[in-house]
């Protein structure tokens, strides 16, 4: 590709790669704190958004769109109960760390 | 360099630094915020792609929305966060390499040039009219099932958002209204039938 024209797909694909890819990375880096990996997680459906953005617009088809307008309602869902168990968590273990978690392994 | 290369790369600088702030910020509440800017260049970025009605609902539903949702519950729990980061150091090595590894593995299938689709593509408009209308007129017809039970998955996480968290206190004083409604008259009035005490000696 060539990286001074302007943008094309690849431009933006490689961005959706690379924040992706940085998503993975925090993942991995706190395992322990549930709200950032619950970010890590919102960062992770950005990328994925922005290829389906890119596709829809460089091959002129809105149905990529329809598909992020859905993607953005789930994910609001999810994030929104997310939330919701990570409040209950605190106020039942009294920490927000995943290595407390372990209760059902009996 | 045309001026739209540009903006693309600021706008794609801005928001890689954001995200590698996000997974590396101290303080959760720094990222969230470096979150919301992240969300902020990438509706720009939508907006360059001609998609401004999901770029607007962006920044609406996601920063206005879920971003403060998500600095409520950072500021309500108290938490030592130090805690949670003794180990940080530790877990680099192993999520760099998959990082890396991710990273290498999209690089080449899409550097490959195998993709089959001619690079300037987008060169014409999306279609006649605003994006927004054109969303809308698909939404309403060939999605419009799949957008009811959107609406339908959003109506559950409200009613699991409230069932989960609400709490019944036992120090608050509440009326039941339905046992207000019931009550009649004899059980709030007792008459009784004191004979009167006579006078006189």
């Amino acid at each position: 590709m060539d990286w001074a024209s302007a943008p094309t797909l690849s431009h933006y694909l490689v961005l959706g790669a690379i924040l992706f890819a940085i998503s993975i990375v925090g993942i991995f880096l706190n395992r322990r704190n549930v709200i950032i990996l619950l970010m890590a997680i919102e960062l992770m459906l950005l990328a994925v958004n922005m290829n389906f953005i890119a596709f829809s617009s460089f091959m002129d088809d809105m149905a990529g769109q329809v598909f992020v307008f859905f993607i953005l309602t789930v994910a609001a869902a999810e994030s929104a109960i997310g939330l919701a168990i990570l409040v209950l968590l605190f106020r039942n273990v009294g920490s927000i760390d995943v290595e407390d978690m372990g209760r059902l392994k009996g | 360099m045309t001026f739209q290369t540009a903006l693309f790369y600021f706008f794609a600088a801005i928001l890689v630094f954001a995200a590698l702030r996000v997974v590396t910020a101290r303080n959760p509440v720094h990222a969230v915020l470096w979150l919301v800017l992240a969300f902020f260049t990438a509706a720009a970025h939508w907006l360059m792609l001609r998609a401004e009605f999901l770029a607007i609902v962006l920044v609406l539903v996601y920063v206005g929305a879920v971003m403060v949702l998500f600095l409520f519950v950072v500021m309500m729990l108290d938490i030592n966060f130090d805690n949670l980061r003794k180990e940080f150091r530790s877990y680099i090595p192993v999520g760099a390499t998959v990082g890396a590894l991710v990273l290498v593995e999209m690089a080449l299938t899409l550097l490959g040039g195998r993709l089959g689709i001619p690079a300037g593509a987008g060169a014409s408009p999306a279609g006649a009219g605003s994006n927004t209308k054109a969303l809308g007129r698909l939404v309403y017809t060939a999605y419009v099932y799949p957008f009811e039970i959107a609406a339908v998955i959003l109506l559950v996480a409200i009613v699991a958002a409230i069932a989960l968290t609400h709490r019944r206190r036992r120090e608050t004083k509440h009326q039941n209204p339905g046992e207000q409604a019931r009550v009649r008259p004899r059980d709030r009035l007792r008459l009784l039938d004191i004979p009167s005490e006579k006078r006189g000696h």
